[in-house]
């Protein structure tokens, strides 16, 4: 067990390691001299072939990946060319409001996945089921993007209950635990949780139904157990695989908010990528996108860990 | 002693019994058909999916309007418009005649990227269940590699990398699906690599190549056709959404996403009307969905 936990932490630092050099990759790949990413284009000639010699840009690029690796392992992403201002500075707020919808959406993504799918694995085959497949495939189809303008447009528009943007009064970005901004929460959140619901009902049905046909519930039957405790037993079997689904699905959120914080203008990760990406601004681009796939390898490396602590069943040496 | 022209019983019973075993055992994809016939939902997804395909090929015929034209005195008109059915957007356009024009950028790029993922997916799978060791190895950890980034973000990171533009929206979607191709493509040949009948073939001193042409392909290609089909309905919506941000298609040019993000603006003038080019991804994107798993039952793949 202890050697299984340290395999896999060390594995995960080949893995985290390319997914750096993937996101340093992402410069070079942009069309046009890296050098942009880092000197605005109107910059002097000799300001620039300085600033090549500082950055070490004209060496080869292994060395290049060395140089950029040690300064982002201190926390230095580089200098946004929009504002001027340090990548990691505005990507720690951003992150932050990321989180919160994130977390907040996967929660109740949980929650509802859970309840539809214990529900349908339970009674398969009947009306119930029916439905929760239903929303289950409607939940993972549907643009969610396309799915926030239609909250918006139902909610805010029309009946004229919730903000449509912004993350707190006044477009204030600094989250706080209270009514004015939990309102602005409400729809990006709920918008954002079809995607686990839909997964999570797909699973939990799934594993309740094949837990259901194992000979132990028989058995259990057999002693003359309620429904209830029956239904406990199932709970304590289905459970590691189905917060092994939540735990990613919760990193999946992270990156793929993307879209519905544009929608929403919600200030967080996707708001700032959006932004990026308009005024080609390569540093934030990247530090971004660095920031949140680790986020997804670390979150990968928990889940693993605590589904392997959780389920005796599995053993990995 | 029977003669030729005088079967016995017992060889008579044998023919029967012969002719009954030809009857019984159709062929496989006879049997696919017929239960597929047989469910009601997928079939209903196939013929919408089959309607919007004909519809969006031959959009020239069939819109009223030009789909580039617009008219500032016409400006987001509401559904139900005389001459223009489903409303105006923001610079006049027909509505109706842009979302028949619009489903063909917004279908190529749905089904392209996972037509090329397909094929060098499977390509690198097949390759790497089969032959295993260090090949296996190689691929399958640099599949890992991006397989440590959430879908959307590797999307649009790589997208966003290389500028806005059909060509690179395409060649980045193709790069997401890739890894998860190769993933499935790999589990299903090692399942098929150790059955009997790929031993009986090495036995017997058929070439690697031919044991893969012969034996491999025809019994993994199935599930990972399967499994691809499931990912026309995400690609649909990955698409749509890198032109919802800007990074797909560029305007004036009709696609759905990109004329949800444009239409954006007018949510509160004719929000209906706004949110018309997304009802067209939601449903093509969950009729592919549902077609994808009654295909799965239908063949018999597990997963």
């Amino acid at each position: 067990m202890i050697l299984y936990l340290l395999r896999r932490v060390l594995y995960a630092v080949p893995i985290a390691l390319a997914v750096g050099f993937v996101c340093f990759m992402l410069v070079q790949i942009a069309p046009g001299d890296p050098i942009n990413a880092i000197v605005p284009p109107d910059a002097p000639a000799d300001v620039v072939e300085q600033v090549r010699k500082d950055y070490g840009l004209d060496k080869p690029l292994p060395v290049q990946f060395g140089l950029w690796l040690s300064k982002v392992v201190v926390g230095d992403l580089g200098r946004s060319l929009a504002t001027g201002r340090p990548v990691w500075a505005d990507l720690q707020t951003a992150i932050a409001n990321t989180l919160t919808l994130a977390f907040a959406a996967s929660m109740l993504g949980f929650v509802l996945g859970c309840v539809l799918g214990g529900l349908a694995g339970t009674f398969r085959g009947s009306a119930i089921d029916r439905g929760a497949v239903g929303l289950a495939v409607a939940g993972v189809s549907v643009p969610h993007y396309w799915l926030g303008m239609v909250m918006v447009v139902i909610f805010s528009v029309q009946l004229n209950w919730l903000p449509a943007m912004g993350a707190g009064p006044g477009g204030s970005s600094d989250w706080a635990w209270n009514w004015e901004h939990m309102k602005h929460l409400i729809l990006p959140m709920v918008t954002l949780s079809v995607i686990p619901m839909g997964i999570v009902t797909r699973t939990v049905r799934g594993i309740v139904a094949e837990t259901m046909n194992q000979e132990f519930v028989t058995a259990l039957r057999g002693k003359g157990l309620t429904r209830w405790h029956i239904f406990l037993h199932v709970v304590k079997n289905a459970a590691p695989n189905a917060l092994a689904v939540m735990g990613l699905q919760l990193g999946y959120l992270m990156g793929g908010s993307i879209l519905v914080e544009t929608v929403f203008s919600w200030p967080g990760t996707g708001l700032l990528l959006n932004s990026a990406i308009f005024q080609r601004d390569l540093p934030v681009l990247q530090g971004t996108i660095l920031v949140l796939a680790m986020f997804f390898v670390a979150l990968n490396l928990v889940v693993d860990l605590v589904q392997t602590a959780l389920d005796p069943r599995i053993k990995r040496a | 002693m029977s003669t030729a022209t005088t079967p016995t019983a017992a060889e008579a019973e044998l023919a029967v019994q012969a002719r009954q075993a030809t009857a019984r055992s159709e062929g496989y994809w006879a049997g696919v058909w017929k239960r597929l016939r047989r469910d009601p939902v997928t079939i209903v997804c196939g013929a919408i999916l089959l309607l919007m395909l004909l519809a969006i090929i031959f959009a020239p015929l069939l819109a009223p309007h030009d789909p580039y034209q617009g008219s500032m005195i016409r400006r987001l008109r509401a559904i139900g418009t005389p001459n223009y059915p489903l409303g105006t957007d923001e610079l006049g356009r027909d509505i109706l005649t842009r979302l028949l024009h619009g489903g063909r950028l917004s279908w190529f790029m749905g089904i392209v990227p996972v037509v090329f993922a397909f094929v060098i997916g499977s390509t690198l799978g097949i390759l790497a269940g089969f032959v295993g060791g260090k090949v296996n190895m190689a691929i399958m950890r640099t599949t890992d590699i991006f397989y440590a980034f959430p879908s959307v973000l590797l999307a649009v990171a790589i997208s966003g990398a290389l500028g806005a533009g059909i060509f690179n929206a395409i060649l980045a979607l193709t790069l997401v699906f890739i890894p998860q191709i190769i993933r499935v493509a790999e589990s299903v040949t090692q399942g098929v690599r150790n059955l009997d009948f790929v031993d009986a073939a090495r036995a017997s001193g058929a070439s690697g190549f031919t044991i893969v042409r012969v034996h491999v392909l025809g019994n993994v290609l199935g599930p990972i056709f399967v499994y691809a089909t499931s990912l026309i309905s995400v690609c649909m919506i990955l698409a749509s959404g890198l032109s919802f941000l800007g990074l797909g298609t560029k305007p004036p040019e009709p696609e759905w996403g990109l004329m949800l993000n444009t239409l954006r603006t007018a949510i509160y003038v004719q929000p209906w009307v706004a949110v018309l080019p997304g009802v067209c991804i939601f449903v093509t994107s969950i009729c592919f969905n549902l077609l994808a798993d009654g295909l799965r039952q239908a063949m018999d793949v597990k997963g």
